[in-house]
Order: structure tokens, then C-alpha cells, then sequence
């Protein structure tokens, strides 16, 4: 299986299974995810591909019951072997997450977040100024909320919540961005606004994104991964799975035949 | 359709559509049961409202000089030669042992409550809550009881006091009494906070200590601040642990070695005392329609700023 090419690997897996209790949700998962590219996910409801999002910046572990073996590689470092610190890891990963959550403060708090959690050091407004404005470019937020930084995050729309909380991200300058469905709470204007940017986002960071829809998986992704009772049955570059899916069972699903 | 009828014929369409069943009269009479239940707490502290109103009014109407009452320190209600109604020293005492509580219960409830809602899970976080509420549940009687015959001679012994009754002893009292309570309100605050905000900023690289400080408690900090008036309402309206752990003499306290008199001790000393409809009796009823007043301003304070949290 593995990737279509021989690029510098962002994640990669070696026989990952994860138990939540005694249900096992995922089997022995080998994935080669390329850096710099956008890898979509692909599958059925319940399949694991949020269960393996969840497992990169190990947020899995908010529940208690939650036992993993195998390994999980980030930027070529194992991310589960012992001694490694959650924060360092969630700072190189960050997530965005199904509903847009940004914190109940103001937006500008919301994008200066995980940069004071990361950096110790006192910057000067002006530099911090520079580092809101900077991160809202990249998401497209910046023309838009620039005279009401210090309005609550909660007010904007959805859409806008949503890009903020991917900029809020940017700062600390992460290697691996993970996306649990972020259009899913979306409407279809605001839905092409986010797919777009993550678009934009291509190349500066390796972008691993969940998504129900095929279409969007199809328009805006390099590589595609296909998932089935928590295993791994294809993962090609997205054009190719697409067109001519190896196996059966990919075909089956992208036809619409179930799932 | 045609077939279907040839089939199975149904019954004719039953149209008395103003016809009663017993469930009819089953939920009038429960509507009316409820109402009366919900009416009736109404009525009844309306009723207590009147009551009080109208025992204290000949006092309002009469002996009540707006300046002795409020800013004369002097409580004399039995002097032979001149009574004199000053609450001063009263409110000073009720004020001081409820601040003084304050600085005890908060620290421990919202550490309490911290612990709970964002630490604890499963058996243990259960097994504090049902604690929790059955410290609610200890009678004032007995903590004023602990005052007395513990607190008392403890704080003889460690600061060298003449009277372990002062300040300092109820305002304990009173604080462990009233955390419970404050610890159950603030649990629910922060438990009212969307999880949503904790798995974002865990999932940013947020320390536990982090997430709380910066995400948690300003998202919940109305609520919180609801949890401290009501802990200042029960505080100021708490009579029987006051009166036994306080000292009961009439002082401007300079420290927290002084003893104080609260204002329901008060009442809850003297009215058995007095003579019914006596300018005393009447005036010990204008300072329950005090109490009255300040107790109700506290918990309309509280359910607003609560009632806020739940808006926003």
C-alpha cells in the first residue's frame, strides 16, 4: 500500500491498533503520509479515519479507556515512545476540529493562544500585532475582522470560526495540520471558502483531512486514503482512486454503493 | 385504496370529537394540584413578608429615627433611662464575620470545585459530590456547637485570648458551613462549559493548569461569582452558629479577636424576652425586614449574574 511516491514522510504508522475499552477501532495500520501535501481520508461512519486523525496529536487520550500499540512517527520521531511530552506533540500537530471551536475570548486571544502556551519569552505588542495579522492572512480572515479583534471569537459566523481556528494553528508554526471534517458544520459558500484556503495552505504544511465528501476529497486533495472497519484498504493518489480504484471495496463506495 | 376497503372494511370515522375521557379529568386535576403547589410558595413568603411588615411597622412609624437606626452603634432596647435602637455595631458584626468567611470559604470552594469538575472523574468525583452535599446538610446547631467547645479553647490556646468566642471563630464556622454549598454552585458552573472549549485548547499543547486558568474559569466566571453571593446570603442570614461562636456582645471590632453580635442572633436571642407589641418586640421586626431586604437584594444579585452565564 504506502504512498504513490517517494517523498519526505510527515506521519507515518507501523501496525497502529487502538482499543477504545475492548472495541478495537483500529487494525494494524501502516500509513505513509507525504510532507507538504494534502492526504484526505475517505470512508464509511465509523471507521476509524477520526479515530486515526485523533491518535497523531494524541487527543484520543481526554478519554481514559483509550490503549493504543504500534507506533505513530511524526516529521520521523515516535510520538508514543516514552518521555515524549503532549504539548511539544500538539504543538507540531495541530487540529481542527468538526464544530469550530474557538475559545470563548477575544479573537485576537484566540490567535495569540497556543503562541503564549509555546513561547515563554515576552514579545512586544508590535510583535504580536505582526503575528495575529500574519495568521489571519493565511486563512483569508484578516480584511475581515481587522477593526474587531477584540470582539468575542464566539460572534462570527461559522465559516469565519472555523478559519480563525485554523490560524489560530499558524503561530507556533506546526509541521502537520490534522482536519476532522471542517466543512461538515459549514454551508456549500462556506464550505468552498475553507476548502480554498486549505488549498492555500498546500506546501507549507503537511494537511491530513477527514471529509464524508467525496467530492471534496476528489477537488482538493493529493493523496486519498480509503478506510473500512478500521483498516486501511486503499490509499493512492487521489486522481488515480478515483478513477481506477484497485480494489473492490473502494470502488463500491466511491460508486456510492454503500456507506 | 378501493381494494384495500373490500378487504377489510374499517369502522365507521368516530366524529363526537368533544368527547371526555378520564384522562381528560386526570390532567385538569393534576394542573391543579401543581398549581396550587407552585402558588402556594408564593403566597407563603409573601405571607412571612406581610407578617414581618406589619409587626415591625408601629416601630417604623413610631420610635424609628432613620439616623440612630442605621449609624448609632448603641443597641439599648431595655435601658431604663433611654432606649436607643442603633444597629451599627449589629451590622458590623454580621458584616466582618461574613467577609471574614468569605476569605475562608472561597479559597476552598472554588478549589473544591476546580478539583471536581476538571480533575476527578468516575467513583471519586461521585463519591465528593454526595460529601459534598452531606456537608451542606450538617445543622447550623452543630457548627456552632464545633465553635464553642473546639474552636473556642483551640484559639485561647494558640493566640493567648482572653475569649476564644470572636470573629475569627465564626467567621471559620461559618465559612466551612458555607462552602458546601458554594462548592456545589461553582461545580456546575464549570461543569456548564462546553468540553468542546477543553478538547481545543488541550488540543493546542494546553497544560491542565493552563486550560483551566485561561479557558475554563473566564468562561465560567459569572457562575462562579453567583456561587460567592450565595454563599455571602447564606452567610449573612445564618443565625444559630453566629450566635454561639461569636461572643454575642455589642462591639465595633477593631480586630478578629473581638467578639460581635450578629444581627439574627439578635432577634434570635431577644424576641422570646419580650413582650408582644412592645416598641422592643417591634423593633427586633425591623430588623428582620432589614435582613429581609438585604438577603433578597444578595440572591436577586446572584440569580442575575447566574442567569447571565446561561445567556451568554
Amino acid at each position: 500500500m504506502g504512498g504513490t511516491s517517494t517523498r519526505a514522510l510527515a506521519i507515518a504508522t507501523q501496525k497502529l491498533n487502538l482499543w477504545y475499552g475492548t472495541f478495537q477501532a483500529l487494525f494494524d495500520i501502516d500509513l505513509n503520509i507525504g510532507q507538504g501535501i494534502i492526504t484526505s481520508m475517505i470512508g464509511p461512519s465509523g471507521c476509524g479515519k477520526s479515530t486515526f486523525l485523533r491518535s497523531v496529536n494524541r487527543i484520543n487520550e481526554r478519554l481514559g479507556y483509550v490503549r493504543i500499540t504500534g507506533s505513530v512517527d511524526v516529521m520521523g520521531e515516535d510520538i508514543y515512545q516514552q518521555g515524549v511530552e503532549l504539548v511539544q506533540v500538539r504543538k507540531q500537530v495541530g487540529m481542527v476540529f468538526q464544530r469550530p471551536n474557538p475559545l470563548p475570548i477575544s479573537i485576537r486571544d484566540n490567535v495569540l493562544f497556543s503562541h503564549r502556551l509555546h513561547t515563554s519569552d515576552k514579545c512586544s505588542k508590535a510583535r504580536l500585532d505582526e503575528i495575529v495579522e500574519d495568521a489571519l492572512q493565511q486563512v483569508l480572515l484578516w480584511d475581515v475582522v481587522k477593526d474587531k479583534l477584540q470582539h468575542k471569537a464566539t460572534s462570527l459566523s461559522l465559516e469565519q470560526q472555523q478559519k480563525l481556528c485554523i490560524a489560530r494553528l499558524l503561530p507556533v508554526k506546526p509541521a502537520v495540520l490534522l482536519m476532522d471534517e471542517p466543512c461538515s458544520a459549514l454551508d456549500p459558500k462556506g464550505t468552498e471558502a475553507v476548502e480554498e484556503l486549505i488549498w492555500e495552505l498546500r506546501g507549507k504544511y503537511s494537511i491530513l483531512i477527514v471529509t464524508h465528501n467525496m467530492a471534496q476529497a476528489r477537488r482538493a486533495s493529493d493523496e486519498c486514503v480509503f478506510m473500512l472497519m478500521g483498516k486501511v484498504i486503499e490509499h493512492t493518489d487521489t486522481g488515480d482512486m478515483f478513477v481506477t480504484p484497485r480494489n473492490q471495496e473502494t470502488a463500491d463506495y466511491i460508486e456510492g454503493r454503500y456507506g | 385504496m378501493e381494494q384495500n376497503q373490500a378487504q377489510s372494511p374499517s369502522p365507521p370515522l368516530d366524529t363526537r370529537f368533544d368527547r371526555l375521557n378520564s384522562d381528560w379529568y386526570f390532567d385538569k386535576l393534576a394542573q391543579v394540584l401543581m398549581f396550587i403547589g407552585g402558588i402556594s410558595v408564593i403566597v407563603f413568603i409573601i405571607g412571612i413578608f406581610v407578617f414581618v411588615s406589619i409587626e415591625g411597622f408601629g416601630f417604623l412609624a413610631g420610635k424609628f429615627e432613620f439616623s440612630e437606626f442605621f449609624f448609632s452603634p448603641d443597641w439599648r432596647p431595655t435601658s431604663q433611662t433611654k432606649e436607643t435602637y442603633g444597629l451599627l455595631a449589629l451590622m458590623a458584626g454580621t458584616a466582618s464575620v461574613t467577609g471574614f468567611a468569605m476569605l475562608v470559604a472561597v479559597p476552598f470552594s472554588l478549589g473544591a470545585a476546580i478539583y471536581i469538575a476538571e480533575f476527578s472523574s468516575g467513583k471519586k468525583r461521585e463519591f465528593l459530590k454526595v460529601t459534598i452535599e452531606l456537608l451542606a446538610a450538617i445543622p447550623s446547631v452543630v457548627w456552632g456547637f464545633i465553635g464553642l467547645t473546639i474552636m473556642n479553647p483551640l484559639i485561647i490556646q494558640i493566640f493567648h485570648v482572653p475569649v476564644g468566642l470572636n470573629i475569627l471563630n465564626a467567621g471559620i464556622i461559618l465559612g466551612l458551613m458555607a462552602a458546601p454549598i458554594m462548592t456545589s454552585i461553582a461545580e456546575d458552573a464549570l461543569k456548564a462549559v462546553p468540553d468542546r472549549y477543553r478538547e481545543a485548547a488541550e488540543a493546542m499543547g494546553a497544560t491542565r493548569w493552563q486550560m483551566i486558568y485561561k479557558v475554563i474559569l473566564p468562561a465560567a466566571k459569572n457562575g462562579l461569582l453567583g456561587a460567592i453571593l450565595l454563599g455571602v446570603g447564606r452567610g449573612f442570614g445564618e443565625t444559630m452558629a453566629v450566635l454561639m461562636a461569636t461572643g454575642h456582645s455589642i462591639n465595633l471590632p477593631t480586630s478578629v479577636f473581638d467578639s460581635v453580635r450578629a444581627l439574627t442572633a439578635t432577634i434570635a436571642a431577644e424576641l422570646g424576652e419580650t413582650a408582644v407589641g412592645s416598641d422592643h418586640y417591634q423593633a427586633l421586626f425591623a430588623i428582620g425586614i432589614f435582613l429581609f431586604a438585604v438577603t433578597f437584594v444578595i440572591n436577586l444579585v446572584a440569580d442575575l449574574i447566574v442567569r447571565g452565564v446561561r445567556k451568554g
